[in-house]
């Protein structure tokens, strides 16, 4: 099963390389990874969606907190929570199909944010599979280059991650 | 207030720290410091002739003496040479602080002379790594290094000090940090009241129960509590290699260790217990053989202060997240004036076990008759006879470890040291070394074979310039006996590179550096040899002991089976 893992991390030098590097140490899987500082300047938070069972993400989750650096995580799979990805979309936009490619923009609540007389480079939010979905619908038309940031997700409700 | 460079900080802090020894090997990045090592003398410094003997030396004081063992080594070929050591301090959880020089800051990154990103390369094998980044946070980062590496569960701890954080000419005020606090760390002090509860509930319940117990009970000092809580209800223990001594091995109630080539007895009774408690020991596959046939009819407890070893390849019915001391004490103050329920499944259960141990009885293997070879398991008998038991064994890899840690009896926790979890060549002889000169009136012994010598046999020159007495028993085949013996049981005896062609004459290579050597080829001589070497306990003398390179370890699980299959001899099997 996929499972969204949030951390607190410490700002520190090397501390990213450490997640990375358990994650390939043990045979982990990453599907993706999106990390950026908080409001407090010296914890980092980093989120990671992986795949594995219960055994697995048990022991995923033991030894990210066994890192001296990770300060606190939480597995947002485990309740109810909002995930985001961002994703900018290059994609062809001649003739018919650049009205095409504007409907179906629109479908999704997408925006166009650049173009050209060849192409549209289209600006998507929402969790991964409609994303996927998005992508899907565009493949006919032609992508032309894609660049996701990696999903990002917190807790609904009253819960809170922090120190 | 006091001004030092970032160099005599480090000098200072080992002092205030109480550090007696440190292994090292000096270089250009590392100079500052070895210059301020020399200008005090509270802190003694051992110049070792490889880098890796230095971890080894760190590593076998650390386990001797419990206290983390400190390395000071160059940056570069200096630091990776150390990686091998700080690797086997990992794997064995031992406290360990390692000091690497590091070019200085504005060069990291271009590839200057003798520059390795050796937080990098050291990341997957250490507790944590540090990067010095001003000479100021030097007191804190020692502290937090020393801290690290023998809280919770130990480990190696790497702190890598950029050249320019140790210059002379940059002072900085020095206090020496009492206490340091890490926000993401806090070990567990004592395991979870209600989960300790249910353990002592299913343990006094229990019919076929047995301790596992490991490096863990050695390492958290708990052997004291074990002995204690094991005689009080009676249960038979099995210990890892790890863990063994913990338990005293000559007491009833010890089947001696378990797994790939433990005693039968204790893979017989693991495979048939209905409830296993292991304190500070992992599961490992060197123990579990085929995971999905372990233990199959077992509940199974298990204690330690490391989560992510519980549950990592065997689940545990009742976990307990603490260290083994405290759970140990709580078992003890629960256990008190509850009888146990079924005292006649019990002593059915060691009918049983004893039944096991009569039938391997004097067929463990067989010894030399006249005018043949020696047996390595008799002559590691032999010296464990001459020494009374009482001598700290050291060992490096393959089949000697193996007959060392079947046929010597220990009695205590922390004598019998050998790499168990990265099973290192090299590491018996510098690890004796280490211990040596923290126990100089023990008699300390390095169990090894020819070829695991061969890999740090330059530390003689170190013994030579500090006078250390350890004892060398070189069980002699002249060959790499468990890589021949896998090739006999997997290859068809094909021995591919396990024959050891061109051996030194090891007589005269001891001689060469001024000490003892005698060679030992006939039952006759064995035991009037060990007796004078062991004469002067601060005379390093050189036992060449020519043993038969066909006998091989048993008994042996069986790949993939589970924890009962064994080969017992070149013939039987279970």
């Amino acid at each position: 099963m996929r499972h969204i893992i949030s951390i607190l991390l410490e700002n520190e030098p090397g501390a990213l390389s450490r997640v990375v590097g358990l994650f390939s140490q043990r045979n982990f899987n990453i599907e993706t990874l999106n990390v950026a500082p908080t409001e407090d300047p010296s914890l980092s938070r980093l989120t990671v969606t992986t795949v594995g069972d219960d055994r697995v993400i048990e022991q995923i989750t033991k030894h990210l907190n066994k890192l001296i650096d990770v300060v606190k995580l939480v597995d947002l799979t485990e309740g109810n929570h909002i995930e985001r990805e961002l994703m900018l979309v290059k994609v062809k936009a001649l003739g018919a199909a650049r009205d095409e490619v504007k409907r179906t923009v629109d479908i999704f609540r997408a925006q166009i944010v650049d173009v050209t007389p060849s192409l549209y480079t289209v600006q998507i939010t929402g969790d991964a599979a409609k994303l996927d979905a998005f992508l899907q619908a565009m493949a006919p038309v032609g992508i032309l280059e894609v660049a996701r940031t990696g999903v990002s997700g917190i807790a609904r409700g009253d819960k809170v991650l922090s120190l | 207030m006091e001004l030092l460079s970032g160099a005599d900080m480090i000098a200072r802090f080992l002092k205030d720290e109480g550090v007696e020894y440190i292994y090292g090997y000096p270089g250009g990045a590392a100079l500052h410091i070895y210059d301020a090592l020399f200008r005090q003398d509270s802190v003694k410094h051992i110049l070792v002739r490889h880098e890796q003997a230095a971890t080894h030396a760190a590593d076998g004081y650390a386990r001797a003496s419990g206290k983390p063992g400190v390395v000071l080594v160059t940056s570069g070929p200096g630091a990776t040479n150390a990686v091998t050591g700080i690797a086997t301090a990992y794997m064995d959880s031992i406290p360990m602080v390692v000091l690497c020089g590091q070019v200085a800051s504005h060069l990291i990154g271009e590839d200057a002379f003798q520059e390795t990103d050796i937080v990098g390369v050291t990341r997957p094998i250490v507790k944590h790594s540090f990067s010095i980044r001003h000479p100021s946070e030097i007191p804190e980062v020692l502290k937090k290094a020393f801290y690290l590496a023998s809280t919770g569960r130990p480990g190696p701890v790497v702190v890598d000090i950029p050249k320019d954080m140790t210059a002379p000419t940059e002072r900085y005020e020095y206090i020496y940090p009492k206490k340091v606090k890490l926000r993401s760390y806090n070990p567990v002090t004592r395991g979870h009241t209600g989960q300790i509860k249910k353990a002592v509930e299913l343990m006094l319940k229990a019919k076929r129960p047995v301790f596992y117990t490991g490096g863990g009970v050695v390492t958290g000092k708990a052997s004291e509590g074990l002995t204690d809580l094991v005689k009080r209800l009676g249960f038979p223990i099995t210990t890892t290699l790890m863990g063994i001594g913990a338990y005293p091995q000559s007491d009833r109630q010890s089947l001696g260790w378990l797994g790939m080539h433990g005693s039968y007895e204790s893979n017989m009774a693991m495979h048939h217990a209905d409830l296993i408690i292991a304190i500070g020991a992992r599961f490992d596959d060197r123990v579990t053989n085929n995971t999905s046939k372990f233990c199959p009819t077992a509940k199974i407890i298990h204690v330690d202060v490391d989560p992510s070893s519980i549950s990592k390849t065997v689940r545990a019915d009742v976990p307990i997240v603490g260290p083994a001391d405290s759970v140990i004490s709580e078992m003890i103050s629960l256990v008190q004036g509850h009888p146990i329920a079924h005292p006649e499944a019990l002593a059915e259960w060691w009918e049983k076990i004893d039944g096991w141990r009569a039938d391997r009885h004097g067929k463990l293997y067989e010894p030399s008759k006249q005018g043949e070879m020696l047996k390595s398991q008799e002559v590691v008998e032999a010296l464990c006879r001459v020494t009374r038991g009482e001598a700290y064994v050291t060992t490096d890899v393959g089949q000697h470890q193996m007959f060392a840690a079947q046929y010597y009896k220990f009695d205590k926790p922390n004598r019998l040291i050998t790499s168990g979890g990265l099973g290192t060549m090299g590491f018996g002889f510098p690890a004796a070394m280490g211990i040596k000169q923290n126990f100089p009136d023990d008699d300390v012994v390095c169990v090894t074979g020819e070829g695991s010598f061969q890999m740090m046999m330059q530390e003689l020159s170190t013994c030579k310039q500090y006078g250390v007495g350890v004892k060398i028993l070189n069980l002699n085949n002249a060959s790499l006996g468990m890589v021949r013996q896998w090739q006999d049981l997997n290859y068809k005896s094909r021995h591919a590179h396990s024959y050891m062609e061109s051996l030194p004459d090891f007589h005269m290579l001891i001689e060469a550096y001024g000490f003892t050597a005698i060679t030992v080829t006939t039952q006759d001589e064995l035991e009037p040899a060990l007796e004078r070497a062991f004469a002067d306990k601060h005379e390093l003398v050189f036992l060449d002991v020519k043993v038969d390179p066909f006998e091989h370890v048993y008994p042996m699980q069986v790949p993939l089976g589970s924890m009962r299959d064994m080969l017992l001899s070149k013939t039987e099997r279970t």
